[in-house]
């Protein structure tokens, strides 16, 4: 590569990330205006009629774990991304990334939902509770507890969606019988076949809970 | 994914003047099927207007119709006490549906907009005709398990997906929808088009048209109505086949009926021939075997999918048995 190319090549860089920073700053402008609340980068005119040139982007708050977090991410960034790679919080798994297994699952407003199925900038100011924002301190959370008593995992990767998906499964109160367990708790799966261990584990914690 | 301009707004009249201005505009609302569509590439919005927030996720009962909002989301519904007392089939089979992390999120007009499951339309690197016209269906001499006995074309074979939409269409729902040229409504039995040589077009919307809820009306039918939804596993899965039945009874005999099914079709598919064969007649296995009959009559199963013509029949005497208090 002659230093030519290597200058060409780091202008452009460089343009291209001020005109990213000069996007978030427009998406915040536009969505103090009007009685439309747009979240993405460029004015309405180009939201109207073209298609992105370059990446955009939004300025969102996450309230995650009782802790706000405010990001400038891609409008294609998952929830489940946002979590991991820039939150740092990695707790929550990334396994089909398609909504079957429910390894990602999180809690938002107090709601189980699979974090790889929505996108940051739809839960733009809402409550996430991850798998780390459960115990208080070195106190587990009663489901986790369980899961440890019951011996409720093998290889872990499945655990802390089973875990949030346990917690929201109770609260809601699908956990009166295995069967409600097994078919309540459906959506997580767990390559290992540590079901039974699963349905007793989500049962003791619901027991637990309910004295 | 490609990338998106995203945004959200607060007036479905607004939704509906974006993604009608832009060829490449779609609306999300819960995001369950459409991030996986993008993310394997069997989409590419360069607009999406998320319309999950806006006011539109009322469910209530006023003039003898249920109203479901077209952003109430598939769990809030199934468990509403009406909907569950009065359209039993309508919560049974959003219950049946996905699992519960997908129903806290998924909307009911995004329900009724989602894709087939056919494998072929979910790989990019194969031939369809409904993602990419003219390029071939692999189906019809592939991998055809899944695929329709019913109403489909040397063009495509694919079953639409949604459990509601068969219970919907049993009890003569309509779709309200919002577009560019103002309101309309369309009866659920002419929303979803057979794939004939375009069956990239799965439904009577227009460009730029917003589902903004659904009606059904409330009668003795909908209260006396059930699903069954037979699967390759226990939950979390769609159907191989499912049925969606109706009926009254008066003096023993079958008043009026409707009966629905998934997984044989491109669209809900409705059997006037397997109704008509048991109104004004008792429930009995004879007339309930009458009435499987009638509704296999004329399908066309393929190499790997035969057993569909056998498996809905019983569903449809289990269902049945069920109802006439027969087993």
């Amino acid at each position: 590569m002659s230093d030519t190319d290597d200058h060409d090549h780091s202008a452009e860089e460089h343009s291209r990330r001020t005109v990213l920073k000069a996007g978030a700053v427009g998406a915040v402008a536009v969505a103090a205006s009007g009685g439309m609340e747009t979240i993405a980068a460029g004015s309405p005119a180009d939201v109207r009629t073209a298609p992105p040139a370059q990446a955009p982007t939004a300025d969102i708050t996450l309230r995650v774990n009782g802790v706000e977090r405010s990001l400038t991410v891609e409008s294609r960034v998952t929830l489940l991304d946002a979590l991991r790679e820039r939150v740092g919080l990695t707790g929550t798994k990334k396994g089909c990334d398609r909504g079957e297994c429910g390894a990602c699952t999180v809690l938002v407003e107090g709601e189980r939902v699979k974090s790889c199925m929505t996108l940051a900038v739809m839960e733009d100011g809402r409550e996430i509770t991850t798998v780390e924002g459960l115990a208080r301190g070195d106190e587990l959370h009663p489901v986790q507890a369980a899961f440890i008593r019951r011996d409720a995992f093998q290889c872990g990767f499945c655990t802390s969606g089973q875990i949030m998906s346990a917690v929201a499964c109770i609260q809601e109160g699908h956990a009166g019988s295995d069967a409600e367990v097994r078919e309540w708790m459906s959506g997580n799966l767990c390559r290992c076949g540590c079901y039974p261990n699963i349905v007793d584990a989500v049962r003791d914690a619901a027991k637990g809970q309910a004295k | 994914m490609k990338l998106f301009d995203y945004t959200r707004v607060s007036r479905a009249s607004d939704a509906v003047g974006l993604v009608a201005g832009r060829p490449g505009g779609a609306f999300i609302g819960g995001g369950t099927e459409l991030t996986n569509l993008m993310k394997d590439g069997v989409l590419a919005p360069d607009l999406v207007v998320d319309v999950s927030r806006l006011d539109l996720s009322d469910i209530r009962v006023s003039r003898g119709r249920l109203h479901i909002g077209a952003t109430a989301r598939m769990g809030d519904v199934a468990d509403h006490p009406v909907v569950r007392e009065r359209f039993p089939v309508v919560s049974e089979a959003l219950l049946a549906s996905a699992s519960p992390q997908v129903r806290n999120r998924a909307t009911i007009g995004g329900n009724l907009m989602q894709r087939t499951r056919c494998w072929y339309y979910r790989d990019p690197g194969s031939a369809c005709n409904k993602r990419e016209p003219g390029s071939g269906c692999p189906a019809l001499e592939g991998q055809n398990r899944w695929h329709a006995i019913h109403g489909g074309s040397d063009h495509c074979i694919a079953v639409h997906p949604s459990d509601l939409a068969v219970s919907l269409t049993a009890l003569d729902a309509t779709v309200a929808v919002l577009g560019p040229d103002g309101r309309r409504s369309v009866p659920l039995g002419d929303f979803y088009r057979l794939p004939g040589s375009t069956p990239h077009r799965d439904n009577a919307l227009r460009h730029g048209e917003l589902i903004t809820g659904v009606e059904v009306p409330q009668s003795p039918l909908a209260a006396g109505s059930r699903y069954l939804k037979l699967r390759d596993r226990a939950s979390f899965e769609f159907a191989v086949v499912s049925v969606a039945a109706a009926l009254t009874r008066e003096r023993g005999q079958v008043g009026d009926v409707r009966l629905a099914f998934g997984g044989i079709a491109p669209r809900p598919w409705r059997s006037p021939e397997a109704e008509d064969a048991l109104r004004g007649r008792r429930l009995t296995r004879t007339t309930i075997a009458a009435a499987g009959r009638a509704l296999v009559e004329g399908a066309r199963p393929r190499e790997h999918n035969a057993f569909k013509v056998e498996l809905v029949q019983r569903a449809l005497a289990d269902v049945l048995q069920d109802l006439g208090g027969l087993k």
